[in-house]
């Protein structure tokens, strides 16, 4: 049923906070409510950081507990994480959200303009198909009589 | 006896204005001397180190002789400029002309030694007020007008005229939207840039040239006047030569931009779930 679990190592996205929108690894359990955390790489320093302001992802890093910034580091470069995340759908659906926010007048007619120009050539291969369909069928019914 | 002390004044005048003038030359050429510091330590509050005397020669006033003031009889001997001029006043049985003080009592003799300043004061007329423009609206910048008949139109700023309001054209061929004036606080500017350098306005494009005409000569005959007014917008030729001239300049960047164009024809609108403050612009 639960398939991300809190380990060591389990890099996790922060949802809230001062550090809002960032990855980091989690290092240590401090106790229920917990975790010690660090970010070499995305600018995160090692701190304590509760679990309720932490989504984990499916990334795990492979490093002793309490391991040294340093070499979270090593294991974070090893494994590209940074790559990896922007790579996932989850990254790239806070970017185009990002993106939608950030739209002036002008991108929102460029936009209207391309979804118009788009969804006609959507209904034209529609309109076609469904021709074709209506064709056959009437083909036969002609046939069956 | 005025006319002695006119002829006098008018003999005199000239040398008098000579030596000033020489005088001022020689003053300005001169450092602006800045006033020394006390020359005369505090020991104590009230207690100074130097003597009246060891005072005089610090200050070197053996050097700043002045001159007594001038003597009443000097004075009457000296000529003065008149006191009172004699204006000539319009209406009838008015007297032709007032005598009228050169230099007015003070209208306030205050109590306090701060003056009492004049109702006006620090209210400026129109034509002397500041006017701001935001930052966001720079020469060239899309704004979208928010009333008058073109509301919703987006359309492109040129400059801010003397009275503060804002001159912006169309252009016609776009959007129907003329050279005209647009208000700053009744409009929303975009962060849509077109690039306007180099684009020379006609220098007679003033609010003057903009301001709606009206006939007012009524001469108390009702029945006739609607007919001489001006009830129709007519466009003059000068209006549309004016229009040609800067909107050919303008439309051949507004060519270079992709999709600009069509931006420019369509209008702005809100519909469910769009909040203006939470639009970027």
């Amino acid at each position: 049923v639960f398939k991300r679990f809190v380990e060591i190592g389990r890099v996790a996205f922060i949802s809230f906070g001062p550090h809002a929108g960032k990855l980091v690894a989690i290092v240590d359990v401090i106790d229920q409510n917990r975790a010690l955390v660090d970010g070499p790489c995305s600018g995160v320093r090692r701190q304590a950081m509760p679990f309720k302001c932490m989504q984990l992802t499916d990334f795990v890093l492979k490093f002793p507990h309490s391991a040294r910034q340093k070499h979270v580091r090593v294991a974070w470069e090893k494994e590209n994480i940074n790559e990896k995340w922007a790579a996932t759908r989850w990254a790239k659906k806070i970017e185009a959200r990002e993106k939608k926010a950030k739209m002036t007048d002008f991108d929102r007619y460029k936009v209207m303009k391309a979804k118009k120009m788009r969804n006609r050539i959507i209904k034209h291969e529609m309109k076609k198909l469904q021709k074709q369909a209506s064709k056959k069928g009437k083909k036969l019914q002609k046939a069956q009589k | 006896g005025e006319k002695k002390a006119g002829d006098k004044k008018a003999g005199e005048s000239k040398p008098g204005e000579k030596k000033a003038s020489q005088k001022k030359i020689r003053e300005k050429t001169r450092k602006p001397k800045k006033h020394h510091a006390s020359r005369n330590p505090v020991l104590a509050r009230g207690i100074g180190r130097y003597s009246r005397s060891a005072m005089y020669a610090r200050k070197a006033m053996y050097k700043r002789k002045y001159t007594a003031p001038e003597t009443k009889i000097e004075k009457k001997k000296k000529e003065k400029p008149p006191a009172t001029i004699t204006k000539p006043v319009g209406g009838d049985k008015n007297g032709g002309s007032r005598v009228v003080k050169v230099r007015k009592m003070p209208r306030y003799y205050p109590t306090e030694d701060v003056p009492r300043k004049l109702l006006s004061h620090g209210k400026k007329p129109f034509c002397q007020h500041k006017r701001k423009l935001r930052a966001s609206i720079t020469p060239g910048t899309v704004l979208i007008l928010l009333t008058g008949r073109h509301r919703g139109k987006r359309v492109v700023f040129l400059k801010q005229l003397a009275t503060g309001l804002l001159l912006v054209t169309g252009p016609l061929v776009i959007n129907r939207v003329p050279l005209r004036r647009a208000h700053q606080k009744f409009v929303i500017a975009t962060s849509t840039k077109v690039d306007i350098t180099g684009v020379r306005i006609p220098k007679h494009l003033t609010d003057a040239y903009f301001k709606k005409k009206r006939l007012r000569k009524p001469k108390h005959q009702e029945g006739e006047i609607f007919d001489t007014e001006k009830e129709k917008y007519e466009i003059t030729e000068q209006r549309k030569s004016d229009q040609k001239a800067v909107d050919s300049q303008i439309l051949a960047r507004i060519k270079k931009v992709p999709q600009l164009r069509g931006y420019l024809r369509s209008t702005f609108s809100l519909s469910n779930g769009v909040y203006p403050h939470k639009l970027v612009f």
